[in-house]
């Protein structure tokens, strides 16, 4: 702003004056419209789906059954469904991811680190509908031969594609953590005589624990509002997940069940709102595991004065 | 050179080193002497901290350094191929300029090598933490607070608890960075006589920007310089009193009394 105050390039004052007004004002108003469409998402999303906590008494949204054209919207199923399936991916993905960013940061040499980055942000930008197709056509046939299930379209399938695709977001997240810890540190580590392992694990990893927590949060908040690719391989049927064997069978998600449904409802009916409640309850979890990632960033901040 | 007939720790002789193209220190030949205390003074940038670094092969961490020559500990040439670095660096410990405790307890940080080293465990372990933390003078101040987060210690604290971890692996030398230099003067003189308590047990290597450090707290001092070539070069070595007394070296008198900044 200082610079154009005095038009030093040149410029007439005034003139540098009124543009300098003009694009602080451009800039203001698109910031501040990012918010009111966010606030305006929301009001819509609200309007849309509150209704149905007065239409259904609670025991029914919380039932075990969903079968819109027979009136019951037992939501659980799905509720139960989108937690394994995104629990299970973060579980698989998390150790994966760590261990990667751990090679590309502390083992790897700086041209296959320069190879590496830019690759995995390429993996994060595959459409995930590409990645359902490759779901459905190579690994749900894998899932079903090894396992002798019936069908390959399973929450464990669902969870394999998932943690790939949320890979991207915990390698780099996690990458960056390791990459913020102070060289003091590995130092300190290999003078005392451990070895570059031992001071990988018992010093660095440690040191960048609150960013490793904040990778697994950021890919499970990836992982849960993930939609297409988990409708073309979790076979979609909205059965409750209750025991060990539900991992090998067909579960529904919420994203799904509102992708799959959405264009069959009637506009302002119980099933439209229903599934619009489904979406408040979405909005509402990945808002809390952001709300929690961002809860460990700002605590790290504050711990880690030193560095 | 230095020795008055006390046992020889490092033999040093024509090393070089090379950071890429650039040659960092051009053919140091010295003895440090066993269980002493050897200071290396001089500006910054003539190779003091370069060649302490080549003392534990702290130096391979940095991309493009090259050593040449020989560093012999107890006859044994350290920079030899077959060398096994970590186990020297076991043997010779090092205390940073910058405290660098890890962001863990205070017990986790003194039992950390022994832990990597699978030197003890349980019992064991506790006893080894104690006398480490006795070694460095902290025992006092943090027996009641073994479990605090060792980022929380004053800086001064911090710097002895590294010195705590590094007793704690057992080395036979410690060498040290400026490590008094983030200090306040009341905990470099902590540290000071910390060193020469360790003196009795321990061979130590400090380099330091302190001239009063180095002439309150060595044995020996080696003045290093910069060449015209801006390597880095050992211009006089010997003892203390010497060096400061009766320097041989007219560039090392210049530096001492100060005529240079």
């Amino acid at each position: 702003m200082k610079q154009g105050r005095g038009g030093a390039r040149g410029a007439p004052a005034g003139r540098t004056r009124w543009s300098e007004f003009a694009i602080v004002a451009l800039i203001r108003v698109l910031g501040f419209s990012t918010v009111g469409f966010v606030l305006l998402i929301f009001a819509f999303l609200l309007r849309e789906g509150l209704p149905v906590f007065f239409e259904l008494p609670a025991s029914t949204l919380l039932g075990r059954l969903w079968y819109p054209t027979f009136g019951s919207f037992g939501a659980l199923p799905l509720i139960l469904g989108s937690l394994l399936v995104t629990l299970l991916a973060v579980l698989i993905a998390l150790p994966l991811g760590v261990a990667s960013a751990v090679f590309i940061r502390e083992v790897a040499p700086r041209w296959a680190r320069e190879v590496l980055k830019p690759l995995i942000e390429v993996l994060a930008g595959i459409p995930s509908v590409v990645l359902g197709f490759f779901g459905m056509s190579v690994v749900a046939p894998l899932v079903r031969q090894w396992l002798g299930a019936p069908t390959g379209l399973t929450a464990f399938t669902g969870a394999l594609v998932l943690a790939y695709m949320s890979l991207p977001t915990i390698i780099s997240v996690a990458e960056d953590a390791l990459d913020a810890v102070p060289r003091g540190y590995r130092d300190a580590g290999l003078a005392m005589g451990a070895t570059r392992w031992q001071t990988t694990w018992r010093v660095v990893v440690p040191a960048g624990r609150s960013g490793v927590i904040i990778a697994g949060m950021l890919g499970m908040g990836r992982a849960i509002g993930e939609t297409m690719a988990v409708m073309m391989v979790t076979g979609n049927a909205a059965r409750l997940p209750l025991d060990a064997a539900a991992l090998f069978k067909p579960v529904r998600t919420m994203t799904a069940t509102i992708a799959a449904e959405m264009g069959e409802v009637a506009r302002g009916g119980v099933h439209y709102h229903a599934l619009f409640g489904i979406g408040i309850l979405l909005f509402v979890l990945t808002f809390l595991i952001n709300l929690a990632a961002a809860r460990t960033i700002l605590r790290r901040r504050r711990k880690g004065g030193l560095r | 050179m230095a020795g008055d007939g006390a046992g020889v720790k490092f033999t040093v002789r024509e090393l070089g080193v090379r950071y890429g193209e650039r040659l960092a220190l051009r053919d140091v030949s010295m003895d440090i002497a066993e269980k002493k205390i050897t200071a290396l003074i001089g500006p910054s940038g003539c190779g003091k901290s370069t060649f302490l670094r080549c003392l534990n092969r702290m130096n391979d961490t940095i991309s493009g350094a090259r050593a040449r020559g020989r560093i012999l500990l107890d006859g044994a040439d350290i920079l030899a191929p077959g060398t096994d670095v970590v186990a020297l660096r076991q043997r010779v410990g090092m205390v940073f300029q910058r405290p660098n405790p890890f962001p863990q307890s205070v017990f986790d940080n003194v039992a950390f090598g022994p832990r990597v080293l699978g030197l003890a465990s349980g019992r064991l372990l506790a006893s080894l933490v104690e006398s480490g933390l006795r070694a460095a003078d902290l025992w006092d101040e943090v027996k009641d607070g073994l479990a605090q987060d060792a980022l929380a210690l004053s800086l001064g604290q911090q710097q002895r608890l590294c010195i705590a971890r590094t007793i704690a692996v057992a080395p036979e030398v410690i060498l040290m960075d400026e490590p008094c230099s983030a200090l306040d003067p009341i905990s470099t003189l902590r540290v000071e006589e910390l060193m020469r308590t360790l003196a009795a047990r321990y061979t130590i290597v400090i380099v330091t920007h302190n001239m009063h450090q180095a002439a309150r707290v060595s044995d020996f001092t080696g003045f290093f310089w910069i060449g015209e070539d801006q390597a880095g070069l050992l211009a006089e070595y010997g003892a203390t009193a010497q060096v400061f007394t009766r320097p041989r070296d007219r560039r090392t008198e210049d530096y001492i009394t100060g005529r240079f900044g």
